[in-house]
């Protein structure tokens, strides 16, 4: 086996071991690389300089005997639209083309200080704003299962990068589905942690109070692994948690003999593959198999979820979004300006993509004078009303089990001329977003045509060593995350 | 004049901090242009703010001193507009749950008491400043984040105001309270202190409101009494003539002493405000406000009253004592320690202190004379007589020694002593032959240049009114 093909722990282990170099592990990394990314196209940005002398530097720790972190080695990507100090974060928009952070987000201060390598920031949709990565500014990311497909949203870059062996392991963010949907798409592990749980500083916002930075791996011990290093409380972002850390990696195979698992009705009804069905269903056997009780739910509120979301989310967009002025940095008209209002309009007209223009519009629309109590408002009702029914949920199981996505990946194309059809495809992911709980996705099938089926597993608000357990229970059960997509 | 002027005020005031509302950067006035700032004030992509507890803690004590009820639960909201000294092209404000509202301040208006409510009380952040090049003709300006983030206090009355002398008070007032409270400093020369001013002219006897305009850009109080004036008469002769006042927003020109339209109501800005979910709603407990409240010292008006009740100074002089904290205090302390009468303190820093700090363009914190050494120079005064003690005030200021030190290194004590008093009149008296013969003639005046002389000999430390009174005895009892 070559070394980039080994999971995350794997390969820190043999790097521990001083098995081989954590230099040659980066040098074997991006001769892979070089080979797939015409294909995959899955990076924004390849830092091998920077990867290469971070190698040598652990290389030389473990050589002089020195404590290594707990990410010791491992090649990690970012998503790009995570501040990397001194590394362009573009956000796959053109306003941000050229913008280099001058600091780290707190989960890159993280993991470097865990002695993790950072190879590069991977393709997104512009903003994180899309279901199939077609909205970023410079290249689609095609699907490694099959490349006329699209390997999801956002996050579609750091998916394919994982699937596709390019990264070991990556950070991105979830905001409506942006980690766990790309993963169920390209058959890869991703867990979105509860709101709080992993600080934002440093994260670019799209919408504040449904963003959180979650993880994307070959397995479910990696996204144990990633997570414990991320977690934690941050001064720096005063909705971070103070809700202590448990121990993710130790116990992540013992779980509660009497797993509760809710299954709520609304999450297989209308607009299900139901080759996506039946694999849950299959999946869902297995637990019955291994001694869980299967409780049928019902979540009456998640029917308006969809909807909650756009308003709510679009909301804050529009707000987070205005900063993208070209008076301090990015991208900056080359027209004349006669006034003020020109520029601010020939940056932005120039700057962002039309998915992005369409979500500011609709944010300003939603908060406008005399609309604002109708929607805004209205929807952060509704969005109680969703909280209120997974805490009713939650007081009769221990975690609920969904496909992560209606349908497997799609082909590019397919969905990007409709755009409520494209908003569909988050509609099982959307709602843990809204009520902030955790949710990881994990590979539970395939389609004929060979595409990965993903199935997501909800868990209570700071009860991420649950949903990791009892995904770990299913991958213990089955080889699903084994199977490598035929590249070449 | 036929119409009655309604107006309300917004201030704005600049709180007292170490460092930024959201950031750890200093708020110092005038350092190099963004030499202040880092990433969070301005405004890159993905950071976060953290409130700043003190900016906070400064609000609420605000809140409490202008009487505001105040709200359990407070949040933030994102005003939204762009301008280009804003980073984010919002402002984290306050307008769905602010501090505090339905608060009031008492002013004093020429010895009569009036209340001007306070609407609301909140806390947001500051903008950058723009900086036009001089040079003409030039198509850029530039921009200084340096006060980005600073926190500011807005306090916003109900528009009860109905003269330019209520406006002054009530500005002061709120200065003084302010001030009083230690949460701004109020240097209106720096931009710490603003007002905007909303006015409307309705017939008097009137109940209905005019068009309200507001008026920006007042960076003086000096700016906002002209303001009114100006709008008075402006507004005053479209009604005259029959024309209606647009509501508008319109920015005073100091230079030409003019306002200039802004931007009409059509075009005023919709804020869109939303709850800013990047921070944390703040829950206000009765324990906090009682600890809070516990901070706030006596406010100047209460202490005005007192000091009228207590020590029985005039109404102005107590004026004069309370608008300035640390000189009540100074007053205060010194009426503890003194067996004089308060109006003979009240007199002296009055007078003389207050003379010397706006000569020497000083405080009184800084003053050479604690109330230690003005008591003891009081106390001393009869001893020395009115005229030399004003010179050992002096003296104390310019050396910092105590009056005793100083009357007795000069041996400035006053001659009480009638014999040897007796032996320099004697030997004026015949100096000054002439003079006196003229005032045994009944020429009063001659009183006067007699002991004026004798004052000259005895460097003025003759006892004034002995010294009358020998003259006087000499020269009727003793013709020649």
């Amino acid at each position: 086996m070559l070394s980039h093909e080994l999971s995350a722990n794997q390969i820190k282990e043999k790097i521990v071991k001083r098995e081989i170099t954590a230099q040659e592990v980066v040098e074997d990394l991006f001769e892979w690389i070089n080979l797939m990314e015409p294909l995959i196209k899955a990076y924004l940005y390849l830092d091998k300089d920077g990867a290469l002398l971070k190698a040598k530097e652990i290389d030389k720790k473990l050589s002089n005997g020195d404590k290594v972190g707990l990410l010791a080695g491992i090649p990690v990507a970012f998503k790009d639209n995570i501040c990397t100090a001194g590394m362009k974060t573009t956000c796959g928009s053109k306003i941000l083309e050229n913008f280099i952070p001058p600091y780290d987000a707190f989960v890159v201060k993280r993991i470097k200080e865990e002695d993790a390598i950072i190879i590069g920031k991977t393709n997104l949709d512009e903003f994180a704003m899309g279901s199939s990565n077609e909205n970023s500014a410079f290249h689609i990311t095609r699907n490694p299962w099959n490349t006329d497909c699209i390997p999801g949203g956002s996050g579609g870059g750091a998916a394919a990068a994982v699937t596709a062996d390019m990264a070991f392991m990556a950070l991105g963010s979830d905001t409506g589905g942006s980690v766990r949907q790309p993963s169920a798409f390209c058959g890869n592990v991703g867990c979105k942690p509860t709101y709080g749980r992993v600080s934002r500083y440093g994260l670019v916002a799209f919408a504040s109070s449904l963003d959180q930075i979650g993880s994307v791996t070959k397995d479910v011990s990696d996204a144990a692994l990633l997570l414990q290093v991320v977690s934690g409380h941050d001064g720096f972002d005063s909705t971070s948690a103070t809700v202590g850390v448990p121990d993710y990696i130790s116990d992540i195979d013992s779980v509660d003999g009497n797993l509760r698992i809710g299954v709520p009705k609304e999450f297989f009804g209308e607009g299900l593959n139901p080759e996506v069905g039946s694999a849950v269903m299959d999946a869902l056997e297995i637990y019955k198999r291994n001694g869980a009780e299967l409780v049928d739910l019902s979540l009456p509120h998640c029917g308006y979820a969809v909807a909650t979301y756009y308003i709510i989310a679009t909301a804050e967009a529009s707000s987070n979004l205005a900063r993208y002025d070209g008076v301090r940095y990015g991208h900056r008209s080359q027209l004349s300006e006669d006034n003020i209002i020109d520029m601010y309009s020939r940056v932005r007209a120039e700057g962002f993509g039309s998915e992005v223009k369409r979500r500011i519009l609709f944010g300003n629309y939603v908060l406008s004078a005399g609309f604002y109590e109708a929607y805004y408002l209205k929807a952060s009702k509704v969005r109680n009303l969703i909280k209120n029914d997974f805490e009713d949920a939650f007081k009769k199981v221990d975690c609920i089990i969904s496909p992560t996505c209606p349908t497997p990946a799609f082909r590019i194309g397919e969905k990007i001329t409709d755009p409520l059809q494209m908003y569909l495809s988050d509609i099982y992911t959307i709602p843990a977003n809204l009520v902030g709980i955790p949710g990881i996705s994990v590979p539970c099938g395939f389609t004929n045509t060979g595409l990965p089926i993903g199935m997501q597993i909800l868990g209570k608000h700071f009860d991420e060593e649950k949903i990791l357990k009892v995904a770990k229970l299913f991958e213990n059960e089955t080889d699903f995350h084994l199977k490598k997509p035929e590249l070449n | 004049m036929k119409y009655e002027v309604v107006m309300g005020l917004e201030t704005h005031a600049e709180l007292d901090t170490k460092s930024k509302l959201f950031c750890g950067c200093s708020t110092k006035f005038g350092s190099e242009p963004n030499t202040q700032t880092c990433p969070i004030c301005l405004g890159l992509p993905g950071v976060l703010p953290v409130m700043n507890k003190k900016a906070f803690e400064h609000s609420l004590k605000a809140a409490l001193a202008l009487h505001c009820e105040i709200s359990k639960f407070t949040n933030f909201d994102r005003k939204s507009y762009y301008y280009p000294d804003l980073p984010k092209n919002y402002q984290t404000s306050q307008n769905y749950f602010n501090i505090g509202n339905n608060g009031y301040v008492d002013i004093v208006v020429k010895g009569k008491e009036k209340r001007i409510d306070i609407h609301n009380v909140h806390l947001e952040e500051e903008a950058g400043k723009l900086v036009h090049p001089e040079t003409t003709g030039a198509n850029y300006s530039l921009v200084d984040f340096n006060r980005a983030g600073v926190p500011l206090l807005e306090v916003v009355t109900q528009p009860d105001m109905r003269s330019v002398d209520e406006v002054e008070s009530y500005m002061q007032t709120l200065r003084n309270i302010l001030l009083y409270i230690g949460v701004s400093d109020c240097k209106m020369q720096e931009g710490s202190l603003r007002f905007e001013v909303s006015i409307s002219l309705r017939e008097k006897g009137s109940n209905i409101l005019g068009n309200r305009v507001e008026i920006k850009n007042l960076n003086s109080m000096k700016a906002v009494l002209k303001v009114i004036a100006y709008e008075i008469s402006r507004q005053g002769s479209l009604l005259d003539k029959g024309e209606d006042v647009l509501m508008e927003t319109r920015l005073w020109d100091d230079v030409d002493s003019v306002s200039r339209r802004m931007r009409s109501k059509e075009e005023a800005h919709d804020y869109r405000y939303f709850p800013e979910p990047d921070l944390v709603p703040v829950w206000i407990d009765q324990g906090w406000i009682d600890e809070t409240q516990a901070t706030i010292p006596e406010l100047p008006v209460d202490r005005h009253r007192r000091f009228v009740n207590e020590y029985t100074i005039s109404d102005y002089d107590a004026g004069v004592l309370t608008e300035d904290k640390p000189l009540a205090d100074y007053f205060e302390e010194c009426v503890k320690m003194s067996q004089d009468s308060p109006k003979e303190l009240s007199n002296w820093i009055i007078n003389d202190v207050l003379r010397e700090l706006n000569e020497r363009k000083t405080n009184v914190q800084d003053f050479a004379i604690s109330p230690e050494m003005l008591v003891e120079l009081i106390k001393i005064k009869p001893t020395i007589g009115s005229s030399i003690a004003k010179d050992v005030f002096i003296e104390m200021i310019n050396t910092g020694k105590t009056a005793t030190s100083i009357v007795k290194e000069k041996d400035l004590t006053q001659m009480d002593d009638v014999s040897e008093l007796d032996d320099v009149v004697t030997k004026v008296i015949e100096e000054n032959s002439k003079a006196a013969e003229d005032y045994r003639l009944g020429k009063k005046s001659a009183l006067a240049f007699l002991i004026g002389q004798t004052m000259k000999i005895t460097k003025g430390k003759a006892n004034p009114k002995i010294l009358t009174e020998i003259f006087k005895e000499r020269l009727s009892a003793d013709p020649k």
